[in-house]
């Protein structure tokens, strides 16, 4: 039986793979935006899974007595899945977000100027 | 050339991918990740230890994420609002039906996006997260009604006195703990799991969420309106 993380981890490099040959291979520049996304999702995948252990929760805590009971806190640490990647991965959640509103602002302007979102038609790039 | 190109260069990443990436589970969380969980409730009072990095442990960080949110939508909104007539297609009005939907579920939106990120240091959710609830609902709305005007002022008034406010809360912390941020002694932390406890932390998810739903809001505004502030066909 295969472990889940390592499927887990399969499917974020492949989305990262995946995602960077659209990059290289698409001419639309839409389709080259989704392969952005698709990178920085495959990335957020991959952050996620090296805090993640199979059985343990989110780390919210809800022990109600957990201030009073010098037992019960030090077992805590055994119960929830790293905090830190889940805060690194909601902080590059929301900047992928951002940038990709920049890259379809770029998009939209550069089909108003060239009238097409073929790369290979923007001849002014061109050496 | 870019067919053998592409293959090469996808081979040689998925060979670091594979050399780098650790396909297994770890056996333990990392040792910074433990001293937060262990010691997250007491320093901070929040249920939701996420919450806690963010907004306490690592706020500055969160002060730059901000900032990037901001700078990025600012960008966005700059190369989006240049007065060149581009209609991409003419808009069709939307039925009567969408449009009351929308009126009706506008208010019970902006209310759970207000709920999600009061509610960041108890359940997951916060700021980030309420803040894109509340930009939905004003997407709902723009998408019924393409020409309802925006109250402009209002939103870049809320975005930057937020924004402003989350830095005067840092400063507080200088002032009475010693350092940014610290949520020591500035508001009492309450009782575990009150919706009125963990100190500042609430105080600034709001924040937080008020810049995040402001911000995108005012984004998705513009993109609706690219290129109409002349009112004619490209």
């Amino acid at each position: 039986m295969i472990e889940p993380t390592t499927l887990y981890t399969l499917t974020g490099a492949l989305l990262i793979l995946i995602g960077f040959a659209a990059i290289m291979l698409k001419r639309n520049l839409i389709k080259m935006m989704l392969g952005f996304v698709m990178v920085e999702a495959g990335v957020h995948l991959l952050i996620i899974c090296f805090g993640f252990i199979p059985g343990r929760t989110a780390p919210i805590i809800n022990t109600p007595d957990l201030l009073t009971d010098p037992a019960l806190m030090s077992a805590v640490p055994q119960q929830f899945v790293d905090p830190v990647v889940q805060a690194i991965v909601l902080t590059a959640i929301v900047i992928a977000v951002g940038v990709t509103a920049l890259m379809l602002a770029y998009v939209v302007r550069l089909y108003g100027v060239h009238k097409t979102l073929d790369v290979g038609r923007y001849v002014s790039l061109k050496w | 050339m870019r067919q053998i190109l592409t293959p090469i260069v996808l081979l040689l990443l998925g060979a670091v991918l594979w050399q780098a990436v650790p396909f297994t589970a770890p056996a333990d969380i990392s040792e910074i990740g433990r001293r937060f969980v262990e010691f997250g409730v007491a320093d901070n009072r929040a249920a939701n230890i996420v919450t806690s990095v963010i907004v306490n442990y690592r706020g500055l960080d969160t002060l730059g994420e901000v900032s990037v949110l901001f700078l990025s939508v600012t960008g966005a909104i700059f190369v989006l609002r240049r007065r060149e007539g581009l209609i991409l297609a003419t808009p069709t009005p939307s039925s009567e039906l969408v449009a009351t939907g929308a009126r009706l579920l506008f208010g019970p939106i902006l209310l759970f996006g207000a709920y999600i990120f009061a509610h960041g240091h108890l359940t997951p959710g916060g700021g980030f997260q309420g803040g894109a609830i509340v930009a939905s609902s004003v997407l709902l709305l723009l998408l019924a009604d393409r020409d309802r005007a925006m109250a402009h002022n209002a939103l870049g008034w809320i975005e930057s006195m937020s924004g402003f406010l989350y830095v005067v809360v840092g400063m507080v912390g200088i002032a009475i703990a010693g350092s940014f941020l610290s949520n020591k002694g500035i508001l009492p932390l309450g009782l575990w799991n009150d919706l009125f406890s963990a100190g500042l932390i609430p105080v600034i998810y709001v924040l937080v969420g008020l810049k995040v739903g402001s911000e995108l809001a005012t984004l998705i505004d513009a993109m609706m309106h690219s290129g109409e502030k002349e009112g004619t066909q490209a």
